[in-house]
């Protein structure tokens, strides 16, 4: 479970002073839903999942993460959490195994079970055949899988997707869209930001359309377009937007 | 403070570190093979120059004294150096390297001699170019052991003794124990190197690190993971200084090592020329107390090296920021060097230049126990500020995030 409450960031700027980037969301994302952030770019998106992972702190208001405040509990919130974007590369000098056993061990995993935790995901992710590749010498595909692993080692009980397939290509694109429908199927609590409507309209449960900070509006995909009376969500975007 | 995780952290890097070539290349193969190969080498093409110009029989010309044929004789009898015709353009010559002196002879110097009336020789040479010294120094001691050789006959001609002329003799005695003869050719340069060294090996490992990571976007994985900042920023410090102290250690061993082979290698070359040179002794008690005042500056430079590469945005930026460190940091460890430059409490308190001056008074036999004790404490201050820094850094947001 998430739960944001009247998260703000704001950031200094030397030339323009200091700058709201997220300026008071608040939305709740549930177990076993999928929560899309729908934004165009320099939205607040990253911002605000950079927030939920505590990669950053809030400058104001607070979110509760499975159970844990971000500003109270930032390293117990970790613990739980998944974070996947397109910015988290991998150790190219470290073999696949030896990425993913790393996040294990700072996971707190003791050597045995953390072994039983690789064999598992490997197998299932079909990733043995590259087990002792360096990750410099991975396909893009490859990564993709090797960084879905190092985000699964611990099994969190929520995941947070920040733009996971910009720059992929359809193949990859399709295995992460199919990770995620997985995260949601296991129960965890997944939110998940993009710019890409036909995304949002596959994958998300909720859907929070984000704009100069604020959350502009929220609701399911069939409740945006009784609201708005359009079908498209691109048409409702562009709305929600100009307005 | 868990040690497990800046141990998982610390191991991690080292692995990674190992398997880059430029780290390999920097802690590892510069200090062990390029250090002593720059040094013995440098040194080794030194010996063997003065060596061969020792050698060398230098050509040399007599100018007048056609009407002193004795002199001229004796002149073209000497086997230490061979007589050129007389040419009107001996200073020339002596320039272009073409002769390497001239004698001058005056005007009946073989009558003024017979007659006791004073005189000067002129010599001329190319000061400050070995070769021509040594061709100078050549006709000056055969002019020097004639004019001995006349002032002699005169006495026994006059029947009085030689100590008239010269009632005592003068003779330096050295007392200094063999470390101090040592120590006082390389005292000031072993600290120099240990203190460059610490330094060069902290600097790409730190970089990487700091910086590289922030360019390769590891940086927010790694952030993402439960780990404490202060555990992670412990973690990679851990790797900075083992590849500082690493790199130290490794070229002073190479060093040493190379130094003792080299010694045989190069005596032979000099035909002894060498040897006071070389005559060095570095006890046991010296190595382990420069490593006590050394070690924790080679933590400060850690610490400060990853503290100002972290705030890089790439690689290139550290670059651009570390470079100049290199001034700043070689300008006091030279400055030990300069003759006159003791250590007293004041200096103690100067980061590099309190560390280069002891450690230069301890490879001369020389232990002031309580400037070492002031040096080890003041050093461990900065030490432990430059790291308590790295830290802070590493918990700003605009530091890690800087765009």
């Amino acid at each position: 479970m998430i739960e944001a409450q009247h998260l703000v960031k704001r950031f200094r700027d030397k030339k323009r002073g200091t700058l709201p980037a997220v300026d008071g969301i608040s939305f709740t994302c549930r177990p076993g839903e999928i929560y899309g952030l729908l934004g165009a770019n320099g939205a607040g998106k990253t911002t605000t999942l950079r927030m939920l992972a505590t990669i950053l702190a809030p400058t104001e208001g607070t979110a509760i993460v499975a159970g844990h405040d971000v500003n109270k509990e930032p390293e117990k919130v970790r613990a739980c959490v998944g974070f996947l974007s397109t910015a988290t590369a991998l150790y190219g000098r470290l073999s696949a195994f030896e990425m993913v056993q790393y996040f294990g061990r700072l996971h707190g995993m003791d050597e045995s079970s953390l072994r039983c935790r690789i064999d598992t995901i490997f197998e299932r992710l079909e990733m043995n055949e590259f087990r002792d590749r360096r990750c410099d010498k991975l396909s893009t595909g490859m990564k993709q899988k090797v960084s879905i692993a190092r985000t699964l080692v611990h099994d969190p009980s929520v995941m947070i997707f920040d733009e996971p397939t910009v720059g992929l290509d359809v193949m990859a694109a399709r295995t992460i869209a199919g990770f995620i429908r997985e995260c949601r199927d296991a129960g965890k609590t997944v939110i998940f930001s993009t710019h890409v409507m036909s995304e949002v309209e596959k994958l998300c449960d909720h859907i929070g359309i984000i704009h100069n900070g604020k959350l502009m509006a929220e609701g399911t995909l069939a409740e945006l377009r009784r609201r708005f009376a359009l079908q498209d969500l691109e048409d409702i975007f562009v709305k929600v937007v100009e307005s | 403070m868990s040690l497990r995780n800046i141990g998982i952290v610390y191991r991690k890097e080292l692995i990674d570190s190992l398997r880059d070539r430029r780290t390999v290349i920097s802690m590892i193969v510069v200090p062990i093979f390029v250090m002593p190969l720059l040094t013995i080498g440098i040194g080794g093409v030194l010996v063997s120059q003065v060596g061969r110009a020792m050698e060398e029989v230098p050509k040399v010309m007599i100018l007048g004294g056609h009407d002193s044929p004795n002199v001229r004789k004796q002149l073209e009898q000497l086997k230490q150096v061979n007589i050129v015709p007389e040419k009107p353009d001996y200073a020339e010559e002596i320039s272009n390297k073409q002769i390497r002196a001239a004698v001058d002879i005056p005007e009946g110097f073989d009558a003024k001699l017979a007659a006791g009336e004073p005189m000067t020789v002129k010599i001329y040479m190319y000061e400050g170019e070995i070769k021509s010294g040594f061709g100078a120094d050549r006709l000056q001691k055969f002019f020097r052991d004639l004019r001995d050789q006349t002032v002699q006959q005169n006495l026994r001609a006059r029947q009085l003794p030689e100590s008239l002329i010269q009632p005592f003799t003068i003779k330096e005695q050295n007392v200094a124990p063999p470390e101090k003869v040592g120590g006082a050719v390389l005292g000031g340069l072993v600290p120099y190197f240990v203190i460059l060294l610490c330094l060069t090996g902290a600097m790409y490992p730190a970089m990487d690190l700091t910086a590289g990571e922030k360019e390769r976007g590891t940086i927010e994985t790694i952030l993402c993971s439960p780990i404490s900042r202060t555990h992670l920023v412990l973690g990679k410090f851990l790797m900075v200084l083992t590849a500082s102290v690493a790199t130290a250690v490794l070229a002073l061993s190479s060093m040493a090592v190379s130094f003792g082979a080299g010694k045989k290698l190069l005596l032979g070359v000099a035909h002894g020329a060498a040897d006071t040179a070389m005559q060095i002794t570095i006890s046991g008690k010296a190595v382990a107390s420069i490593f006590l005042v050394v070690f924790p500056l080679a933590v400060f430079f850690s610490a400060a090296l990853l503290a100002i590469s972290l705030f890089a945005k790439s690689f290139k930026e550290a670059q651009s920021y570390l470079s100049p460190l290199m001034i700043v940091v070689v300008l006091p460890a030279v400055a030990a060097m300069i003759p006159g430059v003791d250590l007293n409490a004041k200096l103690a308190l100067v980061p590099v230049l309190n560390t280069s001056l002891v450690s230069k008074e301890i490879i001369t036999g020389t232990y002031h126990w309580n400037y070492i004790a002031l040096i080890f404490v003041s050093s461990s201050v900065y030490a432990a500020a430059a790291i308590a820094i790295a830290v802070k850094l590493f918990q700003s947001e605009d530091v890690l995030f800087r765009t």
